[in-house]
């Protein structure tokens, strides 16, 4: 399988190609427009800041491209908040896949949210075989609100869409490729979608 | 819930864990890589590797081990000691580190934290304090405890986390290696007056100790070395015990 992690200078992409590379696959790291369109799995990370890693997509003409992929595409952390459509972290406009805004915890929680916290109402194939309420690793301080579109969701002050789905899009907040066992069936399953 | 930490520290030289380990069913005790799957395995959160390598090739040395550690392990893990540049930190991310802590670098320079928050985002920048209770007052020390710098606990971790921190791993010298329980009253305040997360540091002794820092320490996450290493401790047993007390762990 031809599997494509977007390489746009954002965030720890080895872990994700490590993670998989656990499976089995190679994954490639790419920021060719031609290359990314004929993957047939698209990895789309990012860790970092909203509004420099959309300038970023916006200079290699990966912001035009990505609402266009026609295979699955699973944005991850930072990757899935930009697939919303705008975000809070300097104020940016995002790709606009996910109909839903990027928004700050309060100081009421301690910020960023860091460690492991459970996933609920799960309703995907992403999460086959994944038990409500399974431990996932996340890091962040900017969370997508729950909506129509959320496919788990997390608490963390409020409840939030910890996942999204819309067609072909996925996006995970937390780190399916440090979350040990069962965040390793997570990225076999979109493997499998 | 986001539940409570458990985050064994394992000292690093030239690709080697120093301190004693004392696993059952280990092949080689010596290499981290093989102790980071273990650990993974048996409950760890998270990991912390701390590298007191002196020598540039040492430095290397960690390096691969980074990579091979990202490699093999399923959790994230931190990567401390002789970090004092963007390169350094750069450098250890590509290797696939999650995090990166600075210490005496930051006390000698705190933009330092700015550049690299600036950079590659708050989430991976720790700034670990070591400090010692000097009558009542706490000061931050530097190299081990052996150098006191100017610096009150409380005000420096302030700073950082004005300057980009996004996680605090604060080590008590005077508890440090006593195993007679974490630096709670110091914790409680670091954890109310700062709105990051703290990692207690130095006195893990018993499972009390643990529940300790996380009730009345306030603490976010608890490191420990010797108690993890030698077994003393079985990290399941461990959340056993703190999820009977009702602290929420990953079970």
């Amino acid at each position: 399988m031809k599997l494509v992690i977007i390489d746009y200078g954002a965030g720890n992409i080895k872990s994700i190609q490590f993670a998989f590379k656990r499976l089995g696959f190679d994954a490639v790291l790419s920021n060719n427009i031609d290359e990314i369109k004929a993957a047939e799995k698209v990895i789309f990370p990012g860790v970092g800041e909203a509004s420099s890693a959309m300038k970023m997509l916006k200079e290699s003409g990966l912001e035009k491209l990505i609402p266009t992929l026609k295979q699955p595409v699973l944005g991850i952390c930072l990757g899935m908040q930009l697939m919303c459509n705008s975000s809070e972290e300097g104020n940016t406009k995002g790709l606009g896949i996910f109909n839903v805004d990027v928004k700050k915890f309060s100081n009421s929680v301690k910020v960023p949210q860091m460690g492991w916290n459970v996933i609920s109402d799960l309703k995907s194939d992403l999460f086959k075989g994944i038990k409500n309420k399974e431990f996932m690793y996340l890091v962040h301080s900017f969370y997508a609100e729950n909506c129509k579109e959320s496919i788990a969701t997390t608490d963390y002050e409020i409840q939030y869409a910890s996942a999204l789905q819309k067609n072909n899009f996925y996006g995970v907040q937390f780190h399916p490729e440090k979350s040990g066992v069962e965040g390793a069936k997570i990225l076999q399953n979109f493997l499998n979608l | 819930m986001l539940t409570k930490r458990i985050i064994p520290c394992l000292d690093i030289k030239n690709g080697r864990t120093v301190k004693g380990v004392n696993f059952v069913n280990l092949i080689d005790a010596g290499d981290p890589v093989v102790l980071a799957k273990q650990y993974a395995e048996l409950g760890a959160d998270e990991l912390v590797f701390l590298d007191i390598s002196a020598t540039l090739e040492g430095r290397k040395t960690m390096r691969e081990m980074v990579l091979k550690v990202a490699e093999q392990v399923n959790i994230p893990f931190t990567v401390g000691g002789g970090i004092s540049s963007i390169e350094d930190v750069d450098i250890l991310l590509k290797c696939g580190a999650d995090k990166v802590s600075i210490n005496s670098s930051a006390v000698k320079r705190p933009e330092l934290v700015n550049e690299l928050a600036d950079k590659f985002g708050s989430q991976c920048v720790v700034v670990a304090i070591d400090a010692k209770q000097i009558g009542k007052e706490w000061i931050v020390h530097l190299a081990g405890g052996t150098v006191a710098t100017e610096l009150n606990l409380f005000d420096w971790a302030k700073e950082v986390e004005k300057r980009g921190a996004g996680e605090i791993l604060f080590t008590s010298m005077n508890n440090d290696g006593t195993k007679a329980g974490f630096a709670n009253k110091a914790l409680a305040k670091l954890s109310t007056e700062l709105n990051i997360p703290i990692i207690a540091s130095g006195g893990a002794g018993t499972v009390q100790h643990f529940i300790d820092t996380f009730v009345e320490g306030k603490s976010d996450a608890a490191l420990a070395a010797s108690v993890f290493h030698f077994g003393e401790i079985p990290i399941l047993e461990l959340k056993a015990a703190l999820k009977k007390n009702n602290i929420p762990v990953r079970l």
